[in-house]
């Protein structure tokens, strides 16, 4: 289901790019929070369709009120346009809602390379929401031992944990 | 369109624009950094929720009203919000039961919003449940530690939950809207809500060792736009840009 759509159309030297060229041009979009994941290791990226001039790119955000959204709209518009591309859509649809579950092993390993910590279990456990049997692995010295010192982090997708072994604060993605 | 199809979805996205608002003004007053990041990033949630609520509303209003004419150009009387969530934030513990006792309510809500014959609104709901879950994780373990904690913080719960007790009945109260809502299988019945919502909010209660106040005062009125003396302040910050400088963009 699509809620919203952007579209935007410019008149420059044209280039006929199909669907491969897009996704190979979309890899450069990277979430502005988490500037080492792609919008497609993220699992934000749904769906790329080419027909003639027109490109039409589907996403679907993290959180209700993610503000990284808008400038991930920008900058897929930009860096199509730059490639030639002539029109560009965005469509934006909420449904089926995303899941951490779609982050590429690509993305946790990218994640965890940057000291955050990958979402733990599959969204559909009840253990994960329920908060008990989870077993955040610190990202810096890989110790279970570690704990929650708040629901939420640096941004909504985010808690914050602490390492009881190395003591380092690091970020966890949630799962959801 | 119906005229209460619209009505109903419009009163999802006030609660949740108003809501929003609210705890937005927590942003930078928290009593420690993480909280001032949770509760900014939880009403981050009820933005984003806002903004597609009020959306589907414009469209099946069908007078071509965008989520921001209905967010900037509407008077306090045209508001359809609880008179709860437009209650100024008063202390944390206020702020942390109110949350709990609208986290609860929200989750059981959109879980069964999940299953609306409206597809946009069970899309909408499939995404907020999600959040809405975390959402009571957080503030009941809140309500836990104020409630069974030390004298003074037990007291400013137990005071907060007195206070906000009796507008606590407007979320149940089912009028023709939410009837015809019912019979069309676009919204669940408010009666299966509201027990599956008490069953849950007397467990963390008793758990928090606060008393339930009782059912005596009820106040109503947001719903038909009679809203409290606080709402037209609120309105006042949050639309005054649009206002001053009409069809400002960011």
């Amino acid at each position: 289901m699509v809620t919203s759509a952007r579209r935007r159309e410019e008149r420059m030297d044209a280039r006929h790019i199909d669907e491969d060229g897009v996704r190979a041009l979309l890899a450069n979009v990277c979430d502005p929070e988490i500037p080492v994941l792609t919008i497609e290791d993220l699992g934000v990226l749904r769906d790329v369709r080419v027909s003639g001039e027109e490109v039409t790119v589907v996403i679907t955000p993290t959180y209700s009120g993610c503000p990284a959204m808008r400038t991930i709209e920008q900058d897929i518009e930009r860096v199509l346009m730059e490639a030639g591309c002539r029109t560009v859509t965005i469509e934006t649809q909420i449904a089926p809602a995303w899941t951490t579950d779609w982050l590429s092993e690509a993305g946790r390993g990218k994640l965890r390379a940057m000291g955050i910590a990958p979402p733990v279990g599959a969204a559909g456990d009840k253990q994960t929401l329920r908060g008990g049997a989870v077993h955040v692995i610190c990202p810096r010295c890989g110790a279970f031992d570690t704990e929650r010192l708040s629901e939420f982090g640096s941004t909504a997708c985010k808690a914050l944990y602490r390492c009881r072994a190395c003591l380092e604060p690091f970020d966890y993605f949630k799962c959801l | 369109m119906s005229q209460a199809h619209f009505e109903a979805v419009l009163r999802l996205g006030d609660n949740a624009l108003i809501l929003g608002q609210r705890l937005s003004e927590w942003c930078g007053h928290s009593p420690f950094l993480e909280e001032d990041i949770a509760i900014a990033n939880t009403a981050l949630d009820h933005i984003g929720r806002a903004r597609m609520l009020l959306s589907h509303a414009g469209e099946l209003e069908g007078r071509g009203r965008s989520e921001d004419d209905l967010a900037y150009f509407r008077d306090e009387r045209e508001f359809r919000n609880f008179l709860m969530v437009e209650l100024p934030v008063g202390d944390f513990a206020f702020t942390l039961v109110r949350q709990f006792l609208l986290d609860v309510y929200h989750h059981e809500l959109y879980a069964r919003l999940k299953g609306s014959t409206d597809a946009t609104l069970a899309g909408i709901a499939a995404k907020a449940v999600k959040e809405c879950a975390y959402h009571v994780r957080r503030s009941g373990e809140w309500v836990l530690r104020l409630g069974d904690g030390t004298a003074e913080s037990h007291a400013r719960a137990q005071t907060a939950l007195d206070e906000l007790w009796g507008f606590s009945h407007e979320l149940f109260a089912s009028d023709a809207v939410d009837r015809a809502m019912a019979d069309a299988k676009i919204a669940p019945e408010l009666a299966i809500v509201y027990e599956h919502w008490r069953r849950e909010v007397e467990a963390t209660l008793s758990e928090a060792t606060l008393q339930i106040p009782d059912d005596g005062w009820q106040a109503t009125g947001g719903r038909e736009g009679v809203h409290t003396e606080h709402m037209g302040h609120l309105l006042a910050e949050l639309q005054v840009m649009q206002r001053t400088y009409p069809e400002l963009e960011w």
